[in-house]
Protein backbone atom coordinates (compact mmCIF):
# COMPACT_ATOMS: atom_id res chain seq x y z
CA UNK A 1 0.00 0.00 0.00
CA UNK A 2 1.88 2.85 -1.08
CA UNK A 3 1.17 6.27 -0.03
CA UNK A 4 -0.73 8.65 -2.83
CA UNK A 5 1.10 11.42 -4.13
CA UNK A 6 -1.47 13.75 -2.15
CA UNK A 7 -0.97 11.36 1.18
CA UNK A 8 0.86 12.99 4.46
CA UNK A 9 3.63 10.15 3.87
CA UNK A 10 3.97 11.32 0.31
CA UNK A 11 4.10 15.53 1.67
CA UNK A 12 5.85 14.40 4.91
CA UNK A 13 8.44 13.18 2.44
CA UNK A 14 8.38 16.68 0.49
CA UNK A 15 8.05 17.98 3.85
CA UNK A 16 11.38 16.68 4.67
CA UNK A 17 13.27 18.14 2.05
CA UNK A 18 11.60 21.88 1.94
CA UNK A 19 12.84 21.69 5.58
CA UNK A 20 16.96 21.01 4.43
CA UNK A 21 15.97 23.37 1.35
CA UNK A 22 14.93 26.05 4.70
CA UNK A 23 17.60 25.10 6.66
CA UNK A 24 20.23 26.37 3.27
CA UNK A 25 18.23 29.38 2.87
CA UNK A 26 18.18 30.20 6.47
CA UNK A 27 21.77 30.23 6.49
CA UNK A 28 23.19 31.80 3.77
CA UNK A 29 21.96 35.38 3.22
CA UNK A 30 18.75 35.96 2.47
CA UNK A 31 17.36 35.04 -1.15
CA UNK A 32 14.12 35.64 -2.72
CA UNK A 33 13.73 31.91 -3.15
CA UNK A 34 12.74 31.77 0.20
CA UNK A 35 9.73 33.83 -0.77
CA UNK A 36 8.80 31.72 -3.67
CA UNK A 37 5.07 30.81 -3.83
CA UNK A 38 5.61 26.79 -3.55
CA UNK A 39 7.45 26.99 -0.99
CA UNK A 40 5.48 29.70 1.02
CA UNK A 41 2.12 26.87 0.60
CA UNK A 42 3.30 24.10 1.69
CA UNK A 43 4.96 25.52 4.89
CA UNK A 44 1.50 27.11 5.70
CA UNK A 45 0.09 24.10 5.17
CA UNK A 46 2.70 22.39 7.23
CA UNK A 47 2.02 22.65 11.44
CA UNK A 48 5.09 20.61 12.20
CA UNK A 49 6.93 22.90 10.08
CA UNK A 50 5.71 26.08 11.27
CA UNK A 51 6.18 25.02 15.07
CA UNK A 52 8.10 22.36 15.02
CA UNK A 53 8.39 22.23 18.74
CA UNK A 54 4.97 22.16 21.01
CA UNK A 55 4.67 25.87 22.77
CA UNK A 56 6.84 25.85 26.32
CA UNK A 57 4.45 25.65 29.31
CA UNK A 58 1.24 23.51 27.69
CA UNK A 59 2.67 20.47 29.47
CA UNK A 60 5.34 17.43 28.75
CA UNK A 61 5.73 16.33 25.32
CA UNK A 62 3.17 13.36 24.47
CA UNK A 63 4.99 10.10 24.16
CA UNK A 64 2.48 9.80 21.06
CA UNK A 65 0.41 11.87 19.58
CA UNK A 66 -2.42 11.59 16.61
CA UNK A 67 -4.19 14.12 14.83
CA UNK A 68 -6.85 13.56 12.92
CA UNK A 69 -5.47 10.14 11.96
CA UNK A 70 -7.12 8.27 9.13
CA UNK A 71 -6.41 5.09 7.16
CA UNK A 72 -8.14 4.16 3.99
CA UNK A 73 -7.33 1.17 1.38
CA UNK A 74 -8.25 0.91 -1.70
CA UNK A 75 -9.54 -2.81 -2.57
CA UNK A 76 -11.09 -3.74 -6.26
CA UNK A 77 -11.68 -0.41 -6.81
CA UNK A 78 -13.73 0.50 -3.32
CA UNK A 79 -11.96 3.16 -0.74
CA UNK A 80 -12.10 0.66 2.39
CA UNK A 81 -12.09 3.50 5.31
CA UNK A 82 -10.15 1.30 8.90
CA UNK A 83 -9.30 3.91 10.82
CA UNK A 84 -11.59 7.34 10.79
CA UNK A 85 -10.01 10.58 12.06
CA UNK A 86 -8.63 9.11 15.20
CA UNK A 87 -6.90 11.99 17.89
CA UNK A 88 -4.98 10.89 20.72
CA UNK A 89 -2.18 11.83 23.08
CA UNK A 90 -0.18 9.49 24.91
CA UNK A 91 1.70 10.44 28.20
CA UNK A 92 4.69 9.31 27.94
CA UNK A 93 6.09 6.04 30.53
CA UNK A 94 1.82 5.27 30.60
CA UNK A 95 0.68 2.05 29.07
CA UNK A 96 -2.30 2.53 27.30
CA UNK A 97 -4.45 -0.55 26.12
CA UNK A 98 -6.72 -0.95 23.00
CA UNK A 99 -9.40 -2.80 23.05
CA UNK A 100 -12.19 -3.29 20.30
CA UNK A 101 -14.45 -6.03 18.24
CA UNK A 102 -12.51 -8.58 16.17
CA UNK A 103 -11.10 -6.29 12.95
CA UNK A 104 -11.94 -2.97 14.00
CA UNK A 105 -8.71 -1.93 13.00
CA UNK A 106 -6.64 -2.27 15.88
CA UNK A 107 -3.73 -3.47 14.24
CA UNK A 108 -3.90 -1.44 11.84
CA UNK A 109 -3.84 1.76 14.41
CA UNK A 110 -0.74 0.14 15.86
CA UNK A 111 0.89 -0.31 12.58
CA UNK A 112 0.72 3.57 11.96
CA UNK A 113 1.92 4.29 14.75
CA UNK A 114 4.97 2.14 14.41
CA UNK A 115 5.10 3.83 11.07
CA UNK A 116 4.87 0.74 9.15
CA UNK A 117 1.26 2.13 7.44
CA UNK A 118 1.42 5.95 6.34
CA UNK A 119 -1.86 7.21 7.66
CA UNK A 120 -4.05 8.95 4.56
CA UNK A 121 -4.84 11.63 6.61
CA UNK A 122 -3.65 12.88 9.62
CA UNK A 123 -0.52 13.19 11.03
CA UNK A 124 1.80 10.64 13.74
CA UNK A 125 4.65 12.32 16.53
CA UNK A 126 6.35 10.42 18.64
CA UNK A 127 8.39 12.36 21.39
CA UNK A 128 7.33 15.75 19.37
CA UNK A 129 8.90 14.54 16.47
CA UNK A 130 6.75 13.67 13.08
CA UNK A 131 7.24 9.46 12.24
CA UNK A 132 8.36 9.37 9.01
CA UNK A 133 8.24 5.02 8.10
CA UNK A 134 10.26 2.89 10.42
CA UNK A 135 11.84 4.35 13.18
CA UNK A 136 14.04 3.33 15.99
CA UNK A 137 11.77 5.70 18.72
CA UNK A 138 9.04 2.58 18.36
CA UNK A 139 9.80 -0.76 18.76
CA UNK A 140 6.92 -3.01 17.65
CA UNK A 141 6.20 -6.50 19.59
CA UNK A 142 3.92 -8.24 16.87
CA UNK A 143 1.09 -11.26 17.84
CA UNK A 144 3.46 -14.25 16.62
CA UNK A 145 6.86 -14.10 17.32
CA UNK A 146 8.37 -13.77 14.25
CA UNK A 147 11.71 -15.15 15.16
CA UNK A 148 14.03 -15.82 12.72
CA UNK A 149 14.08 -19.86 12.41
CA UNK A 150 17.54 -20.11 11.14
CA UNK A 151 19.10 -17.49 13.85
CA UNK A 152 19.72 -18.49 18.19
CA UNK A 153 17.58 -16.26 20.07
CA UNK A 154 21.02 -14.08 21.03
CA UNK A 155 21.26 -13.38 17.31
CA UNK A 156 17.34 -12.79 16.84
CA UNK A 157 17.46 -10.46 19.54
CA UNK A 158 20.44 -8.57 18.25
CA UNK A 159 18.83 -8.02 14.66
CA UNK A 160 17.88 -4.87 14.87
CA UNK A 161 21.56 -3.95 16.32
CA UNK A 162 23.21 -5.29 13.08
CA UNK A 163 20.61 -3.74 10.93
CA UNK A 164 21.92 -0.59 12.77
CA UNK A 165 25.05 -1.02 11.39
CA UNK A 166 26.41 -1.73 15.78
CA UNK A 167 29.69 -3.60 15.55
CA UNK A 168 29.88 -7.49 17.16
CA UNK A 169 30.90 -7.09 20.55
CA UNK A 170 28.06 -4.45 21.21
CA UNK A 171 25.35 -6.80 19.54
CA UNK A 172 26.27 -9.80 22.10
CA UNK A 173 26.95 -7.58 24.93
CA UNK A 174 23.52 -6.12 24.70
CA UNK A 175 21.19 -9.23 23.51
CA UNK A 176 23.08 -11.23 26.38
CA UNK A 177 21.83 -8.03 28.75
CA UNK A 178 18.12 -7.97 27.02
CA UNK A 179 17.84 -11.72 27.14
CA UNK A 180 18.38 -11.57 31.02
CA UNK A 181 16.00 -8.61 31.35
CA UNK A 182 13.11 -11.07 29.78
CA UNK A 183 14.46 -14.16 32.05
CA UNK A 184 16.44 -15.90 29.63
CA UNK A 185 19.95 -15.32 30.49
CA UNK A 186 20.94 -18.94 30.15
CA UNK A 187 19.05 -19.78 26.59
CA UNK A 188 20.97 -17.23 24.31
CA UNK A 189 22.25 -20.36 22.37
CA UNK A 190 19.02 -21.79 21.56
CA UNK A 191 17.12 -21.79 18.36
CA UNK A 192 13.65 -21.13 18.50
CA UNK A 193 12.26 -24.12 17.53
CA UNK A 194 14.44 -25.40 21.16
CA UNK A 195 11.75 -22.63 22.96
CA UNK A 196 8.32 -22.45 23.92
CA UNK A 197 6.12 -20.27 22.44
CA UNK A 198 6.51 -18.12 25.77
CA UNK A 199 9.92 -18.02 25.48
CA UNK A 200 10.22 -17.12 22.00
CA UNK A 201 6.94 -14.24 22.66
CA UNK A 202 10.19 -12.90 25.34
CA UNK A 203 12.68 -12.91 22.91
CA UNK A 204 10.95 -11.22 20.61
CA UNK A 205 9.99 -8.38 23.47
CA UNK A 206 13.40 -8.37 23.61
CA UNK A 207 14.81 -7.90 19.88
CA UNK A 208 11.67 -4.85 20.16
CA UNK A 209 13.59 -3.24 22.43
CA UNK A 210 17.20 -3.35 21.27
CA UNK A 211 16.98 -0.06 19.71
CA UNK A 212 15.87 1.62 23.29
CA UNK A 213 12.74 2.80 21.98
CA UNK A 214 10.44 5.26 23.69
CA UNK A 215 7.28 3.55 22.54
CA UNK A 216 6.71 0.31 22.73
CA UNK A 217 3.59 -1.26 20.99
CA UNK A 218 2.46 -4.44 21.28
CA UNK A 219 -0.45 -6.67 19.12
CA UNK A 220 -2.02 -9.39 21.22
CA UNK A 221 1.49 -9.84 22.62
CA UNK A 222 0.64 -13.32 24.80
CA UNK A 223 -2.61 -14.33 22.96
CA UNK A 224 -0.93 -17.29 22.08
CA UNK A 225 -0.69 -18.25 25.48
CA UNK A 226 -3.02 -20.37 27.92
CA UNK A 227 -4.40 -18.35 30.38
CA UNK A 228 -2.48 -18.71 33.88
CA UNK A 229 0.81 -18.47 31.89
CA UNK A 230 -0.66 -15.47 30.36
CA UNK A 231 -1.12 -13.69 34.10
CA UNK A 232 1.98 -14.75 34.81
CA UNK A 233 3.36 -12.83 31.50
CA UNK A 234 1.38 -9.81 32.63
CA UNK A 235 2.69 -9.22 36.11
CA UNK A 236 6.07 -9.97 34.38
CA UNK A 237 5.83 -7.78 31.89
CA UNK A 238 4.73 -4.35 34.56
CA UNK A 239 8.07 -5.80 36.15
CA UNK A 240 9.83 -4.93 32.73
CA UNK A 241 8.42 -1.91 32.27
CA UNK A 242 9.01 -0.73 35.37
CA UNK A 243 12.88 -1.14 34.92
CA UNK A 244 12.59 0.27 30.98
CA UNK A 245 10.23 3.18 31.77
CA UNK A 246 8.77 3.07 27.99
CA UNK A 247 5.55 4.34 26.89
CA UNK A 248 3.34 1.25 26.43
CA UNK A 249 0.47 0.58 23.93
CA UNK A 250 -0.92 -2.45 24.05
CA UNK A 251 -3.69 -4.26 21.87
CA UNK A 252 -5.61 -6.97 23.75
CA UNK A 253 -8.76 -9.05 23.58
CA UNK A 254 -9.04 -9.45 27.29
CA UNK A 255 -10.56 -6.74 29.47
CA UNK A 256 -9.14 -8.19 32.33
CA UNK A 257 -6.01 -7.92 30.72
CA UNK A 258 -6.34 -4.54 29.48
CA UNK A 259 -7.61 -3.24 33.04
CA UNK A 260 -4.35 -5.51 35.04
CA UNK A 261 -2.01 -3.93 32.83
CA UNK A 262 -3.22 -0.61 31.79
CA UNK A 263 -3.35 3.42 33.23
CA UNK A 264 -5.91 4.07 30.30
CA UNK A 265 -7.90 1.71 28.29
CA UNK A 266 -9.39 2.96 25.44
CA UNK A 267 -12.44 1.51 23.25
CA UNK A 268 -12.98 1.66 19.78
CA UNK A 269 -15.86 0.75 17.54
CA UNK A 270 -16.30 -1.00 14.89
CA UNK A 271 -14.84 -0.70 11.38
CA UNK A 272 -14.24 2.32 10.80
CA UNK A 273 -12.59 2.38 14.11
CA UNK A 274 -13.07 5.34 16.06
CA UNK A 275 -12.43 5.95 19.71
CA UNK A 276 -15.69 5.30 21.57
CA UNK A 277 -14.21 5.47 25.31
CA UNK A 278 -11.31 6.68 27.03
CA UNK A 279 -11.89 5.10 30.77
CA UNK A 280 -9.17 5.53 33.34
CA UNK A 281 -8.28 2.62 35.09
CA UNK A 282 -7.27 4.00 39.18
CA UNK A 283 -5.51 1.21 40.49
CA UNK A 284 -2.18 1.26 42.34
CA UNK A 285 0.69 0.30 41.03
CA UNK A 286 2.80 -2.00 41.45
CA UNK A 287 -0.19 -4.01 40.65
CA UNK A 288 -0.20 -8.05 41.76
CA UNK A 289 -3.13 -10.66 39.90
CA UNK A 290 -5.16 -10.19 43.26
CA UNK A 291 -5.97 -6.89 42.44
CA UNK A 292 -8.56 -7.70 40.05
CA UNK A 293 -10.49 -8.55 42.60
CA UNK A 294 -10.99 -4.94 43.90
CA UNK A 295 -14.59 -3.33 43.64
CA UNK A 296 -13.27 -0.52 41.60
CA UNK A 297 -11.50 -2.26 39.10
CA UNK A 298 -14.72 -4.58 38.42
CA UNK A 299 -16.73 -1.51 38.28
CA UNK A 300 -14.02 -0.10 35.69
CA UNK A 301 -14.09 -3.35 33.76
CA UNK A 302 -17.79 -3.04 33.86
CA UNK A 303 -17.42 0.26 32.16
CA UNK A 304 -15.54 -1.21 29.49
CA UNK A 305 -17.76 -3.93 28.58
CA UNK A 306 -20.68 -1.80 28.90
CA UNK A 307 -18.71 0.50 26.07
CA UNK A 308 -18.02 -2.89 23.83
CA UNK A 309 -21.21 -4.15 24.34
CA UNK A 310 -22.39 -1.37 21.63
CA UNK A 311 -20.21 -3.43 19.33
CA UNK A 312 -20.32 -6.56 17.80
CA UNK A 313 -21.53 -9.54 19.54
CA UNK A 314 -18.05 -11.41 19.09
CA UNK A 315 -16.19 -8.96 21.20
CA UNK A 316 -18.78 -9.77 23.41
CA UNK A 317 -18.16 -13.40 24.08
CA UNK A 318 -15.11 -12.65 24.28
CA UNK A 319 -14.99 -10.26 26.84
CA UNK A 320 -17.25 -11.77 29.21
CA UNK A 321 -15.09 -14.74 28.20
CA UNK A 322 -12.62 -13.48 29.53
CA UNK A 323 -13.12 -11.75 33.10
CA UNK A 324 -13.85 -14.82 35.51
CA UNK A 325 -10.77 -16.75 34.53
CA UNK A 326 -9.03 -14.32 36.36
CA UNK A 327 -10.96 -13.95 39.35
CA UNK A 328 -9.79 -17.95 40.42
CA UNK A 329 -9.79 -17.84 44.09
CA UNK A 330 -6.42 -19.86 43.62
CA UNK A 331 -5.14 -16.71 41.71
CA UNK A 332 -5.78 -14.00 44.06
CA UNK A 333 -3.17 -15.40 46.18
CA UNK A 334 -0.79 -13.01 45.35
CA UNK B 1 22.88 -48.67 13.67
CA UNK B 2 25.61 -48.13 10.75
CA UNK B 3 25.69 -52.17 10.07
CA UNK B 4 21.56 -51.95 9.23
CA UNK B 5 22.23 -48.69 6.64
CA UNK B 6 25.49 -50.38 5.06
CA UNK B 7 24.12 -53.99 4.80
CA UNK B 8 21.26 -53.95 3.03
CA UNK B 9 22.34 -51.66 -0.34
CA UNK B 10 25.75 -54.08 -0.52
CA UNK B 11 23.41 -56.85 -0.54
CA UNK B 12 21.32 -55.22 -3.20
CA UNK B 13 24.54 -54.67 -5.13
CA UNK B 14 26.02 -57.90 -4.86
CA UNK B 15 22.65 -59.46 -5.78
CA UNK B 16 22.54 -56.75 -9.12
CA UNK B 17 26.21 -57.85 -10.00
CA UNK B 18 25.43 -61.74 -10.11
CA UNK B 19 21.99 -61.04 -12.05
CA UNK B 20 24.25 -59.73 -14.30
CA UNK B 21 26.80 -61.71 -14.32
CA UNK B 22 23.96 -64.90 -14.50
CA UNK B 23 22.41 -62.84 -17.92
CA UNK B 24 25.68 -63.05 -19.99
CA UNK B 25 26.58 -66.56 -18.86
CA UNK B 26 23.10 -67.95 -19.45
CA UNK B 27 22.38 -65.59 -23.17
CA UNK B 28 26.06 -66.37 -23.46
CA UNK B 29 26.81 -63.19 -25.32
CA UNK B 30 29.76 -61.94 -26.78
CA UNK B 31 32.06 -59.36 -24.86
CA UNK B 32 31.10 -56.89 -27.66
CA UNK B 33 27.47 -56.81 -26.51
CA UNK B 34 27.21 -57.32 -23.32
CA UNK B 35 30.57 -57.83 -21.24
CA UNK B 36 30.02 -59.57 -17.40
CA UNK B 37 30.69 -57.27 -14.32
CA UNK B 38 33.90 -58.55 -13.92
CA UNK B 39 35.33 -57.38 -16.90
CA UNK B 40 33.99 -53.82 -16.62
CA UNK B 41 35.44 -54.15 -13.74
CA UNK B 42 39.13 -54.96 -15.07
CA UNK B 43 38.54 -52.41 -17.57
CA UNK B 44 37.14 -49.60 -15.35
CA UNK B 45 40.59 -50.56 -12.72
CA UNK B 46 43.02 -50.84 -16.38
CA UNK B 47 41.75 -47.48 -17.81
CA UNK B 48 42.58 -45.72 -14.79
CA UNK B 49 45.37 -46.96 -14.18
CA UNK B 50 47.22 -46.67 -17.38
CA UNK B 51 45.59 -42.98 -17.78
CA UNK B 52 43.20 -43.36 -20.33
CA UNK B 53 40.34 -41.79 -18.20
CA UNK B 54 41.90 -39.31 -16.47
CA UNK B 55 42.46 -36.50 -19.24
CA UNK B 56 38.19 -37.27 -19.81
CA UNK B 57 37.44 -37.50 -16.49
CA UNK B 58 39.27 -34.26 -15.52
CA UNK B 59 37.65 -32.46 -18.85
CA UNK B 60 34.10 -33.48 -18.03
CA UNK B 61 34.41 -32.24 -14.21
CA UNK B 62 35.75 -28.81 -15.17
CA UNK B 63 32.55 -28.63 -18.04
CA UNK B 64 30.41 -29.17 -15.10
CA UNK B 65 32.03 -27.41 -12.23
CA UNK B 66 32.34 -24.34 -14.11
CA UNK B 67 28.84 -24.61 -15.93
CA UNK B 68 27.12 -25.31 -13.05
CA UNK B 69 28.81 -22.68 -10.81
CA UNK B 70 28.05 -19.98 -13.77
CA UNK B 71 23.98 -21.36 -14.25
CA UNK B 72 23.34 -21.91 -10.98
CA UNK B 73 24.45 -18.46 -9.77
CA UNK B 74 22.58 -17.33 -12.87
CA UNK B 75 19.76 -19.05 -12.05
CA UNK B 76 19.25 -17.27 -8.40
CA UNK B 77 19.80 -14.21 -9.75
CA UNK B 78 17.15 -14.40 -11.97
CA UNK B 79 14.89 -16.46 -9.92
CA UNK B 80 15.15 -13.69 -7.40
CA UNK B 81 14.17 -11.02 -9.80
CA UNK B 82 11.58 -12.62 -11.32
CA UNK B 83 10.17 -13.45 -7.74
CA UNK B 84 10.55 -9.52 -6.81
CA UNK B 85 9.37 -7.89 -9.95
CA UNK B 86 6.39 -8.98 -10.87
CA UNK B 87 7.17 -6.71 -14.25
CA UNK B 88 10.26 -9.28 -14.87
CA UNK B 89 8.07 -11.89 -14.27
CA UNK B 90 5.55 -11.37 -16.92
CA UNK B 91 7.60 -9.81 -19.72
CA UNK B 92 10.29 -12.57 -19.02
CA UNK B 93 8.76 -15.84 -18.24
CA UNK B 94 7.11 -17.19 -21.31
CA UNK B 95 10.81 -16.97 -22.73
CA UNK B 96 12.24 -18.85 -20.37
CA UNK B 97 9.85 -21.17 -20.64
CA UNK B 98 10.03 -21.57 -24.06
CA UNK B 99 13.50 -22.27 -23.69
CA UNK B 100 13.35 -24.53 -21.67
CA UNK B 101 10.77 -26.25 -23.93
CA UNK B 102 12.99 -26.77 -26.42
CA UNK B 103 15.20 -29.96 -25.83
CA UNK B 104 18.84 -29.37 -24.51
CA UNK B 105 19.95 -31.97 -26.44
CA UNK B 106 18.61 -30.25 -30.52
CA UNK B 107 19.88 -26.80 -28.60
CA UNK B 108 23.90 -28.34 -28.50
CA UNK B 109 24.71 -28.47 -32.05
CA UNK B 110 23.73 -24.76 -32.30
CA UNK B 111 25.84 -24.24 -29.62
CA UNK B 112 28.58 -26.09 -30.93
CA UNK B 113 28.37 -23.99 -34.58
CA UNK B 114 28.48 -20.81 -32.90
CA UNK B 115 30.93 -21.01 -29.80
CA UNK B 116 32.67 -23.81 -31.00
CA UNK B 117 33.64 -27.23 -29.07
CA UNK B 118 35.92 -26.24 -26.46
CA UNK B 119 35.61 -26.14 -22.67
CA UNK B 120 33.81 -22.57 -22.42
CA UNK B 121 30.91 -24.00 -25.34
CA UNK B 122 30.54 -27.05 -23.41
CA UNK B 123 30.76 -25.01 -19.80
CA UNK B 124 28.07 -22.86 -21.52
CA UNK B 125 25.84 -26.17 -22.52
CA UNK B 126 26.09 -27.06 -18.94
CA UNK B 127 25.02 -23.66 -17.23
CA UNK B 128 22.05 -23.65 -19.82
CA UNK B 129 20.93 -26.93 -18.61
CA UNK B 130 21.18 -25.94 -14.95
CA UNK B 131 20.06 -23.00 -14.92
CA UNK B 132 16.17 -23.44 -15.69
CA UNK B 133 15.52 -25.78 -12.61
CA UNK B 134 17.35 -23.59 -10.10
CA UNK B 135 15.55 -20.62 -10.99
CA UNK B 136 12.14 -21.92 -10.86
CA UNK B 137 13.16 -23.45 -7.55
CA UNK B 138 14.41 -19.79 -6.48
CA UNK B 139 11.02 -18.10 -7.47
CA UNK B 140 9.12 -20.93 -5.52
CA UNK B 141 11.47 -20.42 -2.37
CA UNK B 142 11.73 -16.65 -2.68
CA UNK B 143 7.89 -16.37 -3.11
CA UNK B 144 7.92 -19.04 -0.34
CA UNK B 145 9.65 -16.44 1.93
CA UNK B 146 7.04 -15.57 5.28
CA UNK B 147 5.59 -11.93 4.60
CA UNK B 148 5.60 -11.55 8.84
CA UNK B 149 9.46 -12.07 8.28
CA UNK B 150 9.83 -9.73 6.21
CA UNK B 151 7.51 -7.56 7.77
CA UNK B 152 9.15 -7.42 11.07
CA UNK B 153 13.18 -6.54 9.11
CA UNK B 154 10.92 -3.62 7.63
CA UNK B 155 9.76 -2.14 11.04
CA UNK B 156 13.94 -2.33 11.63
CA UNK B 157 14.27 -0.28 8.51
CA UNK B 158 16.16 -2.99 7.05
CA UNK B 159 17.41 -1.85 3.74
CA UNK B 160 17.28 -3.82 0.53
CA UNK B 161 20.75 -5.30 0.42
CA UNK B 162 20.24 -6.33 4.20
CA UNK B 163 16.95 -8.22 3.93
CA UNK B 164 18.12 -10.35 0.97
CA UNK B 165 21.56 -10.71 2.79
CA UNK B 166 19.76 -11.60 6.34
CA UNK B 167 16.41 -12.94 5.80
CA UNK B 168 15.09 -13.67 2.14
CA UNK B 169 18.23 -15.76 1.56
CA UNK B 170 18.58 -18.32 4.38
CA UNK B 171 14.63 -18.36 4.14
CA UNK B 172 14.70 -19.30 0.51
CA UNK B 173 18.26 -21.63 1.17
CA UNK B 174 16.10 -24.86 1.31
CA UNK B 175 14.16 -24.43 -1.69
CA UNK B 176 17.29 -23.13 -3.55
CA UNK B 177 19.44 -26.68 -2.69
CA UNK B 178 16.57 -28.23 -3.79
CA UNK B 179 17.09 -26.90 -6.91
CA UNK B 180 20.83 -27.45 -6.73
CA UNK B 181 20.35 -30.82 -6.46
CA UNK B 182 18.18 -31.14 -9.41
CA UNK B 183 20.59 -28.79 -11.34
CA UNK B 184 23.81 -30.97 -10.86
CA UNK B 185 22.66 -34.05 -11.33
CA UNK B 186 21.53 -32.26 -15.51
CA UNK B 187 24.74 -30.68 -15.24
CA UNK B 188 26.63 -34.27 -15.50
CA UNK B 189 23.67 -35.09 -18.40
CA UNK B 190 24.40 -31.22 -19.69
CA UNK B 191 28.46 -32.27 -20.04
CA UNK B 192 28.00 -35.61 -21.95
CA UNK B 193 25.49 -34.46 -24.24
CA UNK B 194 27.66 -31.41 -25.30
CA UNK B 195 30.95 -34.31 -25.94
CA UNK B 196 28.94 -35.68 -27.86
CA UNK B 197 28.56 -32.97 -29.89
CA UNK B 198 32.13 -31.89 -30.91
CA UNK B 199 35.11 -32.04 -28.85
CA UNK B 200 38.11 -33.87 -28.35
CA UNK B 201 38.54 -34.78 -25.03
CA UNK B 202 35.67 -35.25 -21.96
CA UNK B 203 34.00 -38.83 -20.82
CA UNK B 204 31.60 -38.28 -24.16
CA UNK B 205 34.06 -38.55 -26.45
CA UNK B 206 35.39 -41.34 -24.30
CA UNK B 207 32.09 -43.03 -24.88
CA UNK B 208 32.04 -42.36 -28.58
CA UNK B 209 35.67 -43.53 -29.22
CA UNK B 210 34.81 -46.43 -26.95
CA UNK B 211 31.77 -47.73 -29.05
CA UNK B 212 33.53 -46.47 -32.42
CA UNK B 213 37.19 -46.32 -33.82
CA UNK B 214 38.51 -48.19 -30.61
CA UNK B 215 35.28 -50.80 -30.89
CA UNK B 216 36.03 -51.44 -26.97
CA UNK B 217 32.85 -51.89 -25.06
CA UNK B 218 34.13 -52.81 -21.89
CA UNK B 219 35.71 -49.45 -21.83
CA UNK B 220 32.15 -47.70 -23.35
CA UNK B 221 30.82 -49.49 -19.46
CA UNK B 222 33.66 -48.30 -18.06
CA UNK B 223 33.08 -44.82 -19.00
CA UNK B 224 29.14 -45.19 -17.95
CA UNK B 225 30.38 -46.25 -14.93
CA UNK B 226 32.96 -43.08 -13.76
CA UNK B 227 30.23 -41.13 -15.00
CA UNK B 228 27.16 -42.52 -12.82
CA UNK B 229 29.91 -42.22 -9.77
CA UNK B 230 30.55 -38.67 -10.64
CA UNK B 231 26.87 -37.98 -10.69
CA UNK B 232 26.03 -39.99 -7.08
CA UNK B 233 29.55 -38.03 -5.86
CA UNK B 234 27.95 -34.40 -7.01
CA UNK B 235 24.87 -35.24 -5.91
CA UNK B 236 26.16 -36.50 -1.96
CA UNK B 237 27.87 -32.98 -2.09
CA UNK B 238 24.95 -30.91 -2.38
CA UNK B 239 23.13 -33.20 -0.14
CA UNK B 240 25.86 -32.56 2.23
CA UNK B 241 25.31 -29.07 2.13
CA UNK B 242 21.77 -29.07 2.59
CA UNK B 243 22.35 -30.98 5.60
CA UNK B 244 24.34 -28.53 6.84
CA UNK B 245 22.12 -25.33 6.70
CA UNK B 246 19.12 -27.65 7.48
CA UNK B 247 16.92 -25.46 10.19
CA UNK B 248 14.61 -27.11 11.97
CA UNK B 249 11.31 -25.19 11.34
CA UNK B 250 9.80 -22.56 14.03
Amino acid sequence: MEAGTDGPFGSLHVRRRLRCRLRVVHAGPSSPRARSPRVMVTAESDRALRDPLPAIGVGPVPAIHLEGVRFAFRGSGRQTEVLAGLDLDVAPRSIVALVGPNGCGKSTLLRVIAGLLPASTGMVEVEGRPLIGPDSRVGLVFQEPRLLPWRSASANVAFPLEIAGRDRVTRERRAAELLGLVGLREWGRARPAELSGGMRQRVAIARALALEPAVLLLDEPFSALDSLTRERFNVEFLRLWERIGATIVVVTHSIAEAVFLADRVLVLSPRPARLVADVAVDLPRPRRPGDLDAAGVTRTAAEIRAHLEGATDDAFAVATGDVPSHRQPSEAVE
Amino acid sequence: MIRDRVVPPLLALAAFLAAWQLLVFAGNYPTFILPGPLVVGQRFVAAWADGTMEPHVAMTLAEIGIGFAGGALAGMLAGYVLARSSLANRVASPYLVAAQAVPILALAPLMALWFGSGLLAHALIVALIVFFPVAISTVVAVHGVDRRLLEMARSYRVTRSQRLRLVELPAALPGILGGLRIGVTLAVVGAIVAEWTGGDTGLGVLINLARGSLFDIPLLFATLLTIALIGVALYSIVLLVERHYAVPPA
